[in-house]
C-alpha cells in the first residue's frame, strides 16, 4: 500500500504527534538550558542576568550535589538489585505448577498499581512509624526497641518502599520471558544429562539475561525520577540523607526558588538519563528489526 | 513438561507461593483492614486491630472533612482526559506508521520513545513557569496537557504494535473486494483494532492515575487529583491512620481492579517490545 | 471475457530489479499457472496484475483496456490469498457478502449469490460461524466463495494450498479444477509445486529470477523444455544431467535424461553403476545409482529386485535424450 497518495496522507497523520512531541521536547528543554545560564531567582524577579556556567559550577561544587549523586546511585542500584534478584526468584516460583497460581499472581502484581503517594504513606505510617507502626508493635512484642526507620535509615527505607513497588514489574517481565522459553530446549538439555541447576545456569539464565537487561534499563529510567516517595516521607532528610538528584532540583527550583540553579541541576539530570537511554534505545532498536 | 508432578511437590510450592504472595500483598491488605477501624483502634497493636469493631466511620470522616469526591473526580477527568487526547493524536500516527511504513518510520518511532526517557525534573522549571504565566497552574486542563504529552510516546508505541499485528493480507483482501479507503477503515481495520485500542486505553488510564510528579507539583487545592490529595496526609493533625487508610483504599481500589486485567498490556507497553 | 495482457512490465524495489521487462498474454478462460522456485517473482507478478503493487514501468491491460493506473478495487479481479485473509470479526456469510456490499449490490441479489456459492462449496451449514471456528479447508472454501460472488473477470490464486496438509491439498486441487471447468473464467494460479502446476494448468509460465523461462502447456514443457532450468524444474523426480565426455559424444555440452526414460538391466547396458539408496513403493521403484558421471536417478515401474550394493546397467532411451549447449539452451 505504498503508493504516492498514501505517503502524503501518512505524513499528514503522523505530523500532529511529531510536532507536539517536538515542541514538548524542544521548547521546555531550550528554556531549561537558557535559565541554567542565568541568575534567576523567583524571589527577586527582574534581576535576571546572564552568568554563563556559574550555576553549573555552583551546583556541582555544592556538597549537597555530591550527596545527591551518591544517594541517587544508591537508590537506583539498591532497588535494581532487590527487584531483579527478587523478581527472578519470584518468577521461577510462579512458573512452577501450583494451585491457585492466578491468585498468587494477582497478589504479587498488586503493589505496582498502588499510587506512589499511597504506598509511601502507608509504609511510613502503618509500618515504619516508631510509635504506632506495625514493625514497632512487633519489636515491642519481642521486647526490643522500635527502630525509627525513616530517621535512622532514611535512604534504605525509601529503597525498601520503592523496591516493594517495582518488584511486581520485574517479576512480571521476567515471568513473561521465562514462560516464553521453549520447553523443548529444557527437555533436550535433560536428555543431554543436565540436572536442575545446570539447566538453570546454562539455559534459563542466559534467556532471562536479556529480559533482565530490559528490566534494568527501563527501571533505571523511571527510578531516576523517583519523587513522590521522598516528598511524603523524609522530604529528602534528615538533612540531605535521602535527597536524590531529582529531589535536589525540586528543592532548589520550587522551594528555594533558585530557578537558575535548579535548571542547571535539571540539565545534569537530563545528561545522566540520556546515557542510560542510549543503551535502552539500542536494545529496542534491535528488537524493532525483528 | 507434562510428566506428573508429585502432589507433595505441588503442595509445597503452593504453600510457599501463597506465603510469598500474602507477604507482598500484606501492606495493601492491612490498609484495607485499617480503613474499617476507628482511629484509636488503628494505632493499637495488630492483634487488637484484628479483633476490634469494624466501622465505616473513617470513610464518613474522609468524605466530610475533605472534599474527597472532588479529588476523585479530578483524577478521573485527568486520567481519562489525557488518555483520550493521546488516543486522538496517536491513532492516526500509529496507523500511518504501521500501514504505510517509510524509510524513516523506525527512526521516528524510536525518537518518540526516547522523549519518554527524558527526566521530568529536567523541564520542571520551564513548565512550572509557563503554566504560571498562562494561568494553567492548579487547573485540570494544564495537567491534562502535560500528561497527554508525557504518555503520548507509550500510547503511539502500543497502538503501533497492535496495528502491526493486523495481517496486511486482510486489508489487501478488502481492497481486492472493492473497498474504498473509508470502507476499509470502517468495516475491517477498526473492528480488528478495537481490542488493541481498548488495551492501550486501559494501561494509559492506570499510568495517568498514578502519575506522581506533575500532579504533585502543578496542582494545589482545586485541581489536585488523588495523588496530591493523599500526599496532604504527610503532615496531618491528630490521629489519621484510619482516615488515611480509608482514603487510600478508595484511591487505589479502581486501579487495582483495572490492573488485574492489564498485565499483558503492561508488559507490552512498558518494555517497548524488547520482551515478548 | 478475461483476457489479460502484460507489455514490458518491469518491477524494481529501489535499485533491485525483481522483474525485468516481461511480456505475457493470458487468454480468456485459460487456467494459467505461474510456477518457479522461491523468490522467482511469481507472487510479485500476481500482485502486479492484482494492483496490490505498482509496476515500475510497462502496461497491464484487461480485455484490451489498460488498467495499469487503476487501483485493485476497480480492476474487477478476485484474489484468494495464501493465508485466506478472511475477516475474523465477520461471520462466513458476512465475509462472502462483503465484496457485494462494497459494490452496492441489492440485498436480494447478495442473498442469491451467497446461497449459490455456499451450495457449490459445501458451506451452507457454516454460514453463521466465524473463521476462527473453521478448519483450514473450510476457510479456504470461504475465501474461494468470497471470490466467486464477485463474478470477476479473472481469479487470482496466491499459493492457496500451501497451508493445507497433503491429503487435503489433493482434494482441493480437484475442487479448484472442477470450479474452473464449471465457471470457465480465467484463472491465474501461483505455486512452487510443479505437480500442482502440471495437473491443473492449461498453460504454465515458468519463472526464474523474474524472467519467464518458458510458456507452454504442461506436456510441451515436459517433452520440449527450451532450457536446462525448465528441464530440471518440470518433472519429478528431476531430470538427470550429465556433462563432459559422455555429453560430447552426443554433440552437446550437457545431456539430460529423465529417470523414467532409462532402462535397467542387471547384465548389460550403456552405463555401469552401483545401486546406492533404493526406494520401493510397490507401484514404482526409485534407484539412486552411482556411476562414473555421478549419481543417476532411475525410475522403474512396478517392483525391481535391486538393492543397495548391486551392480546395475543403465541404458537411456535415445529418443528422449535432451541436449543442451554451454548456455543451457536446448539443442534441437
Amino acid at each position: 500500500m505504498s503508493t504516492q497518495a498514501s505517503r502524503a496522507s501518512a505524513r499528514l497523520m503522523i505530523s500532529p504527534a511529531v510536532l507536539l512531541l517536538l515542541g514538548w521536547m524542544i521548547v521546555p528543554l531550550a528554556m531549561t538550558v537558557w535559565f541554567s545560564l542565568q541568575r534567576y531567582n523567583l524571589l527577586m524577579p527582574g534581576m535576571e542576568a546572564f552568568i554563563g556556567l556559574d550555576n553549573y559550577e555552583y551546583f556541582l561544587t555544592d556538597p549537597a550535589f555530591v550527596t545527591a549523586i551518591w544517594n541517587t546511585l544508591a537508590l537506583v542500584l539498591g532497588v535494581l538489585v532487590i527487584t531483579v534478584i527478587g523478581g527472578t526468584l519470584l518468577a521461577l516460583l510462579l512458573d512452577q505448577p501450583m494451585w491457585g497460581q492466578g491468585i498468587v499472581r494477582i497478589l504479587v502484581i498488586a503493589p505496582f498499581f498502588v499510587m506512589p503517594t499511597v504506598s509511601a504513606l502507608v509504609w511510613k505510617n502503618m509500618f515504619m512509624n516508631p510509635v504506632n507502626g506495625l514493625f514497632a508493635h512487633i519489636a515491642k512484642a519481642f521486647g526490643l526497641q522500635p527502630f525509627d526507620f525513616l530517621s535512622q535509615a532514611p535512604l534504605a527505607s525509601i529503597i525498601g518502599i520503592v523496591s516493594w513497588q517495582w518488584l511486581p514489574f520485574a517479576t512480571l517481565i521476567l515471568l513473561t520471558a521465562l514462560q516464553s522459553l521453549d520447553r523443548e530446549q529444557l527437555e533436550a538439555a535433560e536428555m543431554d544429562g543436565a540436572g536442575v541447576f545446570s539447566r538453570f545456569f546454562y539455559i534459563m539464565l542466559p534467556h532471562l539475561a536479556r529480559a533482565a537487561t530490559v528490566v534494568i534499563l527501563i527501571q533505571t529510567i523511571f527510578l531516576l525520577g523517583v519523587f513522590a516517595e521522598i516528598l511524603v516521607t523524609t522530604n529528602g532528610g534528615p538533612g540531605t540523607a535521602s535527597t536524590t538528584l531529582t529531589y535536589l532540583v525540586y528543592v532548589q527550583s520550587l522551594l528555594q526558588f533558585d530557578v537558575g540553579g535548579g535548571a542547571a541541576g535539571g540539565v545534569i539530570a537530563i545528561v545522566l538519563a540520556n546515557i542510560v537511554a542510549i543503551f535502552l534505545m539500542r536494545m529496542i532498536g534491535k528488537n524493532l528489526e525483528a | 513438561m507434562s510428566r506428573a508432578v508429585t502432589p507433595r511437590r505441588k503442595a509445597i510450592t503452593t504453600v510457599l507461593a501463597w506465603i510469598v504472595g500474602f507477604l507482598i500483598f500484606f501492606p495493601i491488605l492491612w490498609t484495607i483492614v485499617l480503613s474499617f477501624k476507628s482511629e484509636g483502634d488503628a494505632i493499637s497493636a495488630p492483634l487488637n486491630v484484628l479483633t476490634s469493631t469494624w466501622t465505616m466511620e473513617s470513610y464518613e470522616a474522609v468524605q466530610e472533612r475533605s472534599n474527597y469526591f472532588l479529588h476523585f473526580w479530578n483524577s478521573v477527568v485527568i486520567s481519562f482526559g489525557s488518555t483520550i487526547a493521546a488516543l486522538v493524536i496517536a491513532i492516526p500516527a500509529a496507523w500511518a506508521m504501521a500501514f504505510v511504513p517509510g524509510k524513516r518510520t523506525k527512526d521516528v518511532l524510536m525518537w518518540m520513545l526516547s522523549t519518554k526517557m527524558m527526566p521530568a525534573v529536567g523541564v520542571l522549571v520551564p513548565i512550572y513557569l509557563l503554566f504560571r504565566d498562562m494561568g494553567l497552574l492548579d487547573t485540570r486542563t494544564g495537567l491534562v496537557i502535560v500528561l497527554t504529552l508525557m504518555n503520548l510516546p507509550i500510547v503511539v508505541w502500543m497502538l503501533y504494535t497492535y496495528f502491526k499485528e493486523i495481517p496486511s493480507e486482510i486489508l489487501e483482501a478488502a481492497r481486492m473486494d472493492g473497498a474504498t479507503l473509508r470502507s476499509e477503515i470502517l468495516y475491517v481495520l477498526t473492528p480488528m483494532a478495537v481490542p488493541g485500542i481498548a488495551s492501550t486505553l486501559l494501561l494509559n488510564v492506570i499510568l495517568a492515575w498514578n502519575e506522581a510528579f506533575w500532579t504533585l507539583n502543578l496542582t494545589a487545592a482545586k485541581a489536585a487529583p488523588l495523588t496530591a490529595f493523599i500526599a496532604s496526609y504527610s503532615s496531618p493533625e491528630g490521629l489519621f491512620y484510619a482516615k488515611l487508610s480509608a482514603a487510600s483504599t478508595l484511591a487505589i481500589a479502581p486501579i487495582l481492579i483495572l490492573g488485574w486485567f492489564s498485565q499483558k498490556q503492561l508488559v507490552r507497553g512498558l518494555t517497548f517490545g524488547a520482551v515478548k | 471475457m478475461g483476457k489479460i495482457q502484460l507489455k514490458s512490465v518491469r518491477k524494481a524495489f529501489g535499485d533491485v530489479e525483481v522483474i525485468p521487462p516481461l511480456d505475457l498474454t493470458i487468454n480468456d478462460g485459460e487456467f494459467v499457472v505461474f510456477v518457479g522456485p522461491s523468490g522467482c517473482g511469481k507472487s510479485t507478478l500476481l500482485r502486479l496484475i492484482a494492483g496490490l503493487e505498482d509496476v515500475t514501468s510497462g502496461e497491464i491491460s484487461i480485455n484490451d483496456t489498460p488498467v495499469t493506473a487503476l487501483p485493485p478495487a476497480k480492476r474487477g479481479l478476485a484474489m484468494v490469498f495464501q493465508s485466506y485473509a478472511l475477516y475474523p470479526h465477520m461471520s462466513v456469510k458476512k465475509n462472502i457478502a462483503f465484496p457485494m456490499k462494497m459494490a452496492g449490490l441489492p440485498v436480494e441479489e447478495q442473498e442469491k449469490r451467497i446461497e449459490a456459492a455456499a451450495k457449490a462449496l459445501n458451506l451452507t451449514d457454516y454460514l453463521d460461524r466465524k473463521p476462527g471456528q473453521l478448519s483450514g479447508g473450510q476457510r479456504q472454501r470461504v475465501a474461494i466463495g468470497r471470490a466467486i460472488v464477485r463474478e470477476p473477470t479473472a481469479f487470482l490464486f496466491d499459493e492457496p494450498l500451501s497451508n493445507l496438509d497433503a491429503a487435503l491439498r489433493v482434494n482441493m486441487r480437484l475442487e479448484i479444477s472442477e470450479l474452473h471447468q464449471k465457471l470457465a473464467t480465467t484463472m491465474i494460479y501461483v505455486t512452487h509445486d510443479q505437480v500442482e502446476a502440471m495437473t491443473m494448468a492449461d498453460k504454465i509460465v515458468v519463472l526464474h529470477a523474474g524472467r519467464i523461462e518458458q510458456v507452454g502447456s504442461p506436456l510441451e514443457l515436459y517433452r520440449k523444455p527450451q532450457n536446462r532450468f525448465v528441464a530440471g524444474f518440470i518433472g519429478s523426480p528431476k531430470m538427470n544431467f550429465i556433462e563432459g565426455a559422455e555429453a560430447a559424444k552426443h554433440g552437446a555440452h550437457a545431456i539430460g535424461i529423465r529417470p523414467e526414460h532409462i532402462a535397467i538391466s542387471a547384465t548389460e547396458g550403456a552405463w555401469k553403476g552401483t545401486v546406492g539408496v533404493s526406494e520401493h513403493l510397490g507401484s514404482d521403484t526409485f534407484l539412486h545409482v552411482a556411476t562414473e558421471f555421478g549419481t543417476i536417478n532411475v525410475r522403474a515401474g512396478g517392483e525391481v529386485n535391486l538393492h543397495h550394493g548391486d551392480t546395475v546397467y543403465l541404458t537411456p532411451d535415445l529418443e528422449q535424450l535432451h541436449r543442451f549447449d554451454a548456455e543451457g539452451r536446448a539443442l534441437a
